[in-house]
């Protein structure tokens, strides 16, 4: 009601009035709780830090260019293992296809061949042992030419096909024996002194080399031009090598030597894109990036987001449970507050938190989505937290039930509803709102502590309490506390603005509190 | 007084059904894969019954295959004869873990509760006898920051702080690495050594409700008339105070003490997780993550006993404090 009565119709009277003392300033009782509240400095400061949260929160997430599960990519460069060099001082057998030669036979003959001797017999065979030339034997039972042991390879230039028994033979016995051509599958083949082998048309078929040189993925086909250039770096004893293949493109390759194996392993460096995992903050990502390489301030309005919304939807579902039964509960008195009282007592009783934890558990084991997981999450938390509410409404009923206004609406005729309603509740609002304000608070913690324990917001949402979570990661606590520092800030500076805001509100309702 | 207490105590037991039902319900309507599934993983281990006996074993312990309400009645038959199960996730008896593990818990809540009183109401009475001075709108910001700190993130600083850079405290649990090698002596200072840092959490999580609430109900005992008298008297300030003024305000602040001690047996759910302190809230916590029902069933039954039974210590206590309070 504003105080109109020094402003008469009479437009000649305006200059008089207006410059009247006698007006009084006269506020509603809501300016009045405004401007004690606003009297508060510290009250104020809680609400700016909330506003500036929510700006943080709703407006934020506009204005930032990354979506909230957008992944950021680096180009990293990885080690891979892309080959293997053995450099053959065994015994290696080859296996005449038409005949057996079976690997017990194979041992028999490295025996054979360590003792010198030309002939053994193994499980009633007999076999010879034929030396062709220096570290060539040919194994030979019943006259057939079973298999050859030497401790050279052939291995073909243009691809990984196994070459055949008569043209490995021929090309290790050409070059063991020194001779420039040997004759295979109806063919001639010239053997230079270096091992390589070339068709009658000149073009280079394959070669005999000491080393075994074998990729490690199964369609990579290493050139010959690359093995020989890969072990002249072996045999220069280099650690690194670098190579440019026929279509130009370079690449390094870093050589270990493995002295278990007796084998060289060759890793080539390649550039991989991957996820920017926990990136140091940079001026596109002013926090950096989080496990899963998304930008964590993004994240983190995002998250303020969830955090809220869930905190102010609980609190309604709360209030809503709460004020409807404490108001029943308060008006009607007799057996239905008495029922109504024990249920209270009953859910006030129930160990919300163990509930909650139970439901989260079950609902992992059910693969609950995480969008409909958000859902039941405010349900149930709405669902168990209502009997404080309930408890205050009543409280509060019972004392206006027995005022004088009451009667006067009872006098009135008006129906109960609308007494309840229209006349009690309104006058718990303010109480309500303190409740409320503080409630929020604390959902918010629950919340938080729920999705830090991963049982609450789960992945691609994002909520304070989620994006903590990482420093179960011990080196995430210790390294990386650019990811949970500034969520762990954002959390405590807005449950605590909901508290100092709700303490104000209550010193403001209240009358007595004079300051 | 003593008809009070029967009445009140029935009305527990009345409660305390309801919550029971109520727990009991919400295992039964979880899906029932999850049962299976727990059934399925159990048998799965090495040594263990068949997918089937386990099924069996559950429908009978928790007499799934009878309706909802006549389960229930079966159920709390068994825990009344004191047959609570055995858990599945420790593999002994759920009464056997309970024993082992809750008396760990009580130290630590008892040591942080009375660190707790010393602090938070010295500090409340200063807030209140020096109200809108500087001291006062410090300790009400530490007292409101007290309790809107996450437990979880006050105990990665605390760790990140004391254990990551000065190196003073262990990360996790509750022994060292050569708690073996250590006499008697050694060992009890090895375990106080490594409940520091989650006595400290509590601490400064839990004290800020009980700062607030000393300072209000000092502020109220202060705005009384007898305290006006009392400095109308003459007495000295100190007098007023700590003679008229406080012992007053002790009166609420004792109903709510009483009412908390049975809360020190509950545990601290989320502090002994982040710390690894194997008390009942870890073991609970760890019990719930891996579906074990019994454990679960059981610890949910006794909080809800310790919140009845807080609830009705702080009620005769205000009645036996206060002698205003006259009981129907």
């Amino acid at each position: 009601m504003k105080k109109e009565n020094t402003a008469p119709s009479d437009n000649k009277k305006v200059n008089y009035s207006l410059n009247d003392d006698r007006r009084v300033k006269v506020l509603s009782p809501g300016a009045l709780v405004a401007k004690r509240f606003f009297r508060n400095r510290l009250a104020v400061t809680g609400l700016a830090v909330l506003i500036a949260m929510f700006a943080f929160s709703f407006i934020g997430g506009m204005v930032s260019p990354y979506k909230q599960d957008q992944k950021f990519y680096r180009v990293d460069q990885q080690s891979k293992a892309y080959a293997g060099v053995v450099r053959n001082e065994e015994w290696r057998y080859t296996v005449n296809d038409a005949e057996k030669f079976t690997g017990i036979v194979q041992a028999q003959t490295f025996l054979a061949i360590t003792k010198n001797e030309a002939a053994f017999n193994y499980s009633g065979t007999d076999y010879t042992l034929e030396k062709l030339a220096d570290d060539i034997y040919a194994v030979h039972t019943g006259g057939a030419l079973i298999g050859i042991a030497t401790k050279e390879v052939v291995s073909s230039s243009t691809s990984n096909d196994k070459l055949s028994f008569e043209f490995t033979y021929g090309a290790l016995l050409a070059k063991a024996t020194g001779e420039t051509s040997f004759t295979a599958e109806g063919q001639t083949y010239t053997v230079d002194k270096d091992g390589v082998v070339f068709a009658a048309d000149g073009a280079e078929v394959a070669y005999v080399s000491e080393y075994v040189v074998r990729a490690v993925m199964g369609d990579v086909f290493l050139t010959r031009d690359f093995k020989t250039k890969l072990i002249d770096a072996l045999e220069a004893g280099q650690t690194e090598f670098a190579y440019t293949d026929e279509n130009g493109e370079a690449c390094e390759y870093v050589l270990t030597y493995n002295a278990g194996t007796k084998s060289w392993d060759v890793m080539k460096e390649t550039d991989t894109t991957v996820f920017d995992t926990y990136a140091a903050p940079t001026k596109e990502h002013w926090l950096g990036t989080d496990r899963n390489g998304m930008d964590m301030l993004t994240r983190l309005m995002y998250g303020g987001r969830v955090s809220l919304i869930i905190g102010f939807i609980v609190v309604f579902i709360e209030s809503i449970i709460g004020v409807i039964m404490g108001g029943i509960s308060g008006y009607f008195g007799g057996w239905v507050d008495n029922l109504i009282m024990r249920i209270v007592d009953v859910f006030y009783c129930i160990p919300s938190m163990p509930v909650i934890i139970i439901l989260g558990a079950a609902m992992d084991a059910a693969n609950v989505e995480s969008s409909v997981r958000m859902l039941y999450l405010m349900l149930i938390l709405g669902f168990f937290g209502w009997a404080g509410t309930a408890r205050l409404v009543r409280g509060q009923i019972l004392s206006l039930r027995e005022q004088e206004f009451m009667t006067a609406t009872e006098a009135c005729g008006i129906s109960v509803r609308r007494r309840i309603f229209k006349h009690l509740i309104p006058n718990v609002i303010p109480q309500l709102i303190v409740v409320m304000t503080m409630g929020l608070g604390g959902t918010i913690i629950t919340e938080a502590t729920l999705s830090f324990l991963g049982l609450g917001v789960r992945f691609p949402f994002a909520s304070w309490g989620n994006i903590i979570n990482d420093v179960n990661n011990v080196f995430v606590l210790t390294h990386y506390w650019n990811i949970w520092i500034p969520a762990g800030v954002l959390l405590l500076m807005t449950v605590l603005a909901f508290n100092i805001v709700g303490d104000g509100l209550r010193d403001a309702f209240d009358p007595k509190m004079k300051r | 007084m003593r008809k009070y207490i029967i009445k009140r105590l029935l009305i527990s037991v009345v409660i305390l059904f309801f919550v029971a039902f109520i727990i009991y319900a919400l295992m039964r309507c979880l899906p029932t894969s999850y049962v299976e599934n727990m059934a399925r993983q159990k048998s799965m281990q090495p040594g263990s019954k068949s997918f089937e006996e386990w099924m069996e074993q559950l429908t009978a312990a928790y007499n799934m295959d009878k309706g909802i309400i006549l389960g229930f009645f079966g159920w709390i038959g068994n825990m009344l004869k004191g047959n609570f199960g055995d858990s599945w996730r420790w593999t002994v008896p759920v009464v056997e873990k309970f024993h082992d593990t809750v008396w760990l818990s009580f130290v630590m809540g008892a040591i942080s509760f009375v660190l707790e009183l010393l602090i938070a109401i010295p500090l409340g009475v200063i807030a209140a006898t020096k109200q809108y001075s500087k001291a006062d709108y410090t300790i009400s910001v530490i007292a409101l920051a007290g309790i809107s700190l996450p437990t979880f993130f006050f105990a990665s600083l605390l760790k990140l702080v004391f254990s990551v850079k000065l190196g003073w405290f262990d990360l996790y649990g509750l022994v060292g690495r050569n708690y073996n090698q250590l006499d008697a002596f050694g060992q009890l200072l090895d375990k106080a050594h490594h409940l520091v840092l989650p006595i400290i959490t509590l601490v400064v999580v839990s004290m800020g409700s009980l700062m607030r609430y000393t300072r209000t109900n000092m502020l109220e005992v202060l705005n009384a008339d007898y305290i006006r008298t009392a400095r109308a008297k003459g007495l000295p300030e100190k007098k007023v105070i700590y003679h008229h003024a406080f012992r007053n305000t002790l009166i609420p602040l004792v109903t709510i003490i009483g009412g908390s001690l049975p809360g020190l047996f509950s545990g601290a759910l989320i502090t002994e997780t982040l710390y690894s302190i194997p008390g009942i809230g870890f073991a609970s916590y760890e019990s719930m993550i891996a579906g074990d029902i019994p454990f679960s069933m059981f610890y949910m039954v006794f909080c809800a006993i310790l919140t009845l039974l807080g609830n009705l210590l702080s009620d005769i206590l205000y009645a036996v404090v206060d002698p205003r309070v006259r009981i129907a």
